[in-house]
């Protein structure tokens, strides 16, 4: 068969990204079989119940929410975005991570992450779906969302293209938008992979059209992969975009602890330390139920556990640097309000960030702890707690302290927040579950150009 | 080799190869030989085969440049037009046409367009959706799309001639020749 036994791998030291032995046939066969398998796994049934039973809470939630109004939340008057706004940030940062991996490492031709990136990315999708809808609960009258674009109407007014509220409808948008694309242009081959494997003759008209005709042409490999290049060049500054957007929904305030210039590389590293967090919490469980510890190697873990150090340092950073400013500004309210984060009503959950996002991704400086499947879950699950208390911080510490104490007040999420918020990790979860039933979570033609046989270049003889 | 006219009744001649180096030793010397419409099909991109079939260029980037243009101005225009001229709103006497507070929305619709002219130009030019293909009459051309790897001269190209290029190919030492309906 094509491979030879002996990787060509150069960094033949480390982990590799594939484990030796496979073939074109064989990582075909593997990752298209979890597709294609007559039998759904119990497991997956089981699944499938429960998460899809938590989402059910995220619908009856809304669906309450739209008939008795936004009452029923714990915003009041001078914390007025709560948690729709918080879990708004969190869920879209996580969904960085998606477009980091696709995009931003392919062109770094960082090849580790062609076993990783088609459920990454698809994690952005559902991710972005997830923060999509809380800025649209939050309305108060959702139906009427559709007055944030811009479309002639009849009552001849136009949206405030200067407020940042306005940026984040387009970032949001584009962003959903061109995730949405890489993520089907990437999926192409391999529709077409499970279009020709099929048994199944209604799998076979569905994934057949979905291909499109894909038939593998070398003239439309040639465009495809230019067309792929230039999107993950337009989805780069892209992603950094749309949390800089985010940022500036805060940064473009008045408010003290939000109007900061440090905002924008903040909340994009804290997004992709959130979302890289998110990938190995889908990940682990993932190599582990389905056997792909073959493809998605400890190369991959122990990477994404680096990232998850250096970005956590230039989380932490920013809050050293945040604090610093409140002092060095010199202005009362933001000193009182980086006091208050410290030791007002809220200290309790500022130490438990400082703990979640500055300490307990340290302990990945050890190689050992690396090594631990154990230990990578746990940090992952710290970290994802830790960057949800961070936007927690932000929106509510810096609303509740107003600059007049007689606007002072204090927040406290309701029951339905509650269930909104563990709703959407349901849905969130829910959608995964079907995406790895019926499309395969790992890009088939991807892995196959990483195998040794695929290098034809060292075997040709001079033209 | 005669340059015949092909009988009605075969699309083209294809070859099937194990190895993606027998493929582009095979479609180096096509192109060699004078073949111009061939095709070559496989599992992965293999910017070898690209270069043996004398694939170098294409029109991906200047279409997506202009998308991308065209989403810059149409968004920058949009937020001028509709700020400045259809509904211009005076706050604290700042200007109706602000640019910087315009720039990020420019921005995403510059990116937004960019992506979608490279997506729907990408699938025009390769003629995406395309619901019949001659190629996949051949029976075994569905492991186009796990590990085997095609070469097909279509009966177009002037030099094709049936037996002729049947041939030519088989120099090649393919797993199969295989003709295909058209």
């Amino acid at each position: 068969m094509a491979e030879t036994p002996e990787q060509v791998h150069p960094e033949a030291h480390r982990p590799p990204v594939i484990e030796p032995g496979h073939s074109f046939s064989s990582v075909t066969d593997q990752i298209s079989s979890i597709v294609l398998t007559h039998r759904t796994p119990a497991g997956w049934w089981l699944g499938f119940a429960l998460v899809f039973s938590i989402a059910m809470m995220l619908f009856y939630s809304v669906a309450y929410l739209v008939v008795v109004g936004v009452g029923i939340w714990g915003i009041n008057a001078p914390v007025g975005w709560g948690f729709a706004i918080i879990n708004f940030v969190w869920w879209i940062g996580i969904g960085h991570a998606g477009t980091l991996i696709s995009a931003i490492l392919l062109l770094l031709r960082q090849e580790w992450r062609t076993s990783i990136n088609r459920f990454a990315e698809a994690m952005t999708l559902f991710a972005v779906a997830q923060a999509g809808i809380f800025p649209l609960i939050h309305l108060g009258r959702p139906w009427l969302g559709y007055w944030l674009f811009p479309y002639p109407n009849t009552m001849a007014v136009w949206p405030q293209f200067r407020s940042p509220l306005m940026w984040d409808v387009f970032a949001v948008a584009t962003y959903a938008t061109v995730s949405a694309l890489f993520w089907f242009i990437g999926l192409i081959p391999d529709l077409a992979t499970l279009r020709d494997r099929s048994e199944n003759r209604a799998a076979r008209i569905i994934y057949g059209m979905l291909a499109m005709g894909w038939r593998g042409s070398a003239r439309h490999w040639h465009r495809y992969e230019t067309a792929y290049l230039l999107l993950a060049g337009l989805a780069t500054p892209l992603v950094l975009s749309v949390h800089t957007v985010v940022s500036f929904d805060f940064a473009i305030s008045i408010v003290p602890g939000w109007h900061s210039t440090i905002f924008p590389p903040y909340f994009v590293a804290g997004a992709i330390y959130a979302g890289f967090a998110m990938v190995l919490l889908i990940a682990i469980p993932l190599r582990w139920a389905y056997g792909l510890e073959d493809f998605i190697t400890m190369r991959h873990l122990q990477n994404m556990c680096k990232i998850l150090l250096a970005t956590g340092m230039i989380v932490f950073y920013g809050y050293l640097m945040e604090a610093f400013f409140g002092w060095y500004s010199g202005s009362i309210y933001e000193w009182y309000m980086t006091k208050n984060r410290a030791v007002g009503p809220y200290a309790p959950l500022y130490w438990a960030l400082i703990f979640c996002n500055g300490v307990a991704p340290q302990v990945f400086w050890s190689a050992r702890a690396r090594s631990s499947i154990a230990v990578q879950f746990i940090v992952a699950i710290i970290v994802s707690i830790g960057m949800w208390l961070e936007r927690f911080i932000i929106v509510v510490t810096s609303l509740h302290r107003d600059f007049l104490p007689s606007s002072w007040g204090m927040y406290t999420p309701t029951q339905w927040d509650w269930m909104t918020l563990i709703g959407t990790l349901g849905f969130f979860t829910t959608l995964l579950f079907l995406f790895i039933r019926v499309l395969p979570m790992i890009s088939i033609f991807e892995m196959r150009t990483i195998l040794p046989g695929a290098a034809v270049r060292a075997k040709e003889e001079p033209a | 080799m005669s340059a015949t006219v092909a009988r009605p009744g075969i699309w083209g001649l294809m070859a099937e190869f194990d190895q993606p180096a027998d493929l582009v030793r095979a479609c180096r010397a096509a192109r060699e030989a004078g073949y111009r419409r061939m095709d070559a099909y496989t599992p992965f991109p293999i910017e070898a085969v690209f270069e043996a079939l004398g694939l170098h260029r294409n029109a991906m980037p200047a279409i997506v440049l202009g998308g991308g243009i065209l989403g810059g101005v149409g968004g920058l225009s949009l937020q001028y037009w509709a700020s400045a001229i259809a509904y211009p709103l005076n706050i604290g006497g700042k200007p109706f046409f602000s640019l910087p507070a315009f720039i990020p929305i420019t921005f995403e619709c510059a990116i937004l367009l960019a992506a979608l002219s490279c997506v729907f130009g990408m699938l025009a030019l390769n003629g995406l959706p395309m619901p019949y293909h001659p190629v996949f009459n051949v029976p075994s051309f569905a492991l186009a799309s796990r590990d085997r790897f095609f070469l097909c001269i279509e009966s177009r190209d002037p030099r094709f001639d049936r037996e002729g290029t049947r041939k030519f190919l088989e120099q090649f030492a393919p797993r199969s020749i295989s003709e295909v309906e058209p």
